[in-house]
């Protein structure tokens, strides 16, 4: 039986139909789920995808971590549950405390839209698992608040603890230590602002690098049924 | 009727883009000497009835929770009447 993985819309959301079209892609089912549900259906993993949930009113994410699906997605994540928030996605699990730091308004306060080079870092998280660290990639990058920050401690403690999952090469909005995602303790939340989902097929990305963000947590899925 | 007032703003050692901005437009407006601008938010909530403790607490962690994010900025409460 293949992997299930939800893909959860909230109002404002735009990209959840790409990141359920990844999902498949990926070699999973996707199931959609409804911000105001509290049902996670059974899913294997969950992916917050991009867009401006809320209207981003109050700061981006903010209003979405308190969404009813939300509670059950943290609390699932705490006991394992693999996530991906991509985008709006990182910035609510940042909202939500499962990923550490806070993404601001880009430095030259420009929204920014382009294909992005970023580097892997991490290649063993459940997101990442099918991917080499030190490996190149490009995918797009849209975002106006996609600066992350964080205090010198935490920035210290996420590098140490290898859990900076990908750095761009050519920082486009200001992020410190050039940081395009991150990870949890457990390696199992990934927060990621480009957007590996727009580049799963050459006919409608720049490549298909970000196709293995999905092939990854099917990776992982499965070892851990084999274990 | 009770009137709370929340304020919130970046932490110092966030950098303020926006601020900055506002800075910018300032001085090119003919004010000299701006060392700084940090822009914030400010709330003013109204409450049916007077304020109790229950209420206030509750405001409190709220003012933590969803007005403010701890990890960037600092927030300050003020009842006002």
């Amino acid at each position: 039986m293949s992997a299930r993985i939800g893909v959860i819309t909230f109002p404002g959301s735009l990209d959840d139909s790409d990141a359920a079209r990844a999902v498949i892609a990926g070699g999973a089912a996707a199931v959609r789920l409804w911000h105001a549900d509290t049902d996670l259906q059974g899913v294997d993993a969950v992916v917050l995808p991009g867009g401006f949930s809320y209207g981003d009113y109050l700061r981006c994410g903010a209003i979405a971590r308190f969404a009813p699906m939300m509670g059950e997605v943290i609390e699932a994540a705490r006991d394992g549950l693999p996530v991906l928030g991509i985008c709006n996605g990182f910035q609510i699990l940042c909202e939500s405390g499962l990923l550490p730091g806070a993404l601001i308004r880009n430095n030259h306060l420009h929204f920014i839209c382009r294909d992005q080079r970023v580097r892997i870092e991490a290649g063993d998280t459940a997101w990442t698992a099918d991917f080499a660290a030190g490996q190149e990639i490009v995918i797009p990058v849209k975002n106006g608040e996609g600066g992350y920050v964080a205090d010198a401690r935490t920035l210290d403690m996420l590098q140490a603890e290898d859990r900076i999952v990908a750095r761009y090469q050519g920082n486009p909005n200001g992020s410190l230590r050039d940081i395009a995602a991150i990870t949890n303790e457990s390696r199992t939340v990934v927060g990621i602002m480009p957007h590996p989902e727009h580049a799963i097929d050459p006919l409608t990305g720049p490549t298909a690098d970000g196709l293995a963000f999905f092939t990854s947590i099917v990776t992982t899925l499965a070892a851990r049924v084999g274990a | 009727m009770a009137r709370i007032v929340v304020t919130v703003m970046l932490k110092p050692e966030i950098l303020d883009p926006q601020g900055t901005a506002v800075r910018g437009a300032l001085t090119r407006l003919g004010l000299g000497g701006v060392a700084d601008v940090r822009q914030g938010k400010r709330f003013v909530i109204d409450l049916e009835g007077a304020l109790d403790a229950d209420r206030e607490a509750l405001l409190t962690k709220l003012a933590g929770e969803l007005l403010a994010n701890p990890v960037i900025e600092d927030y300050q409460l003020q009842v006002e009447a």
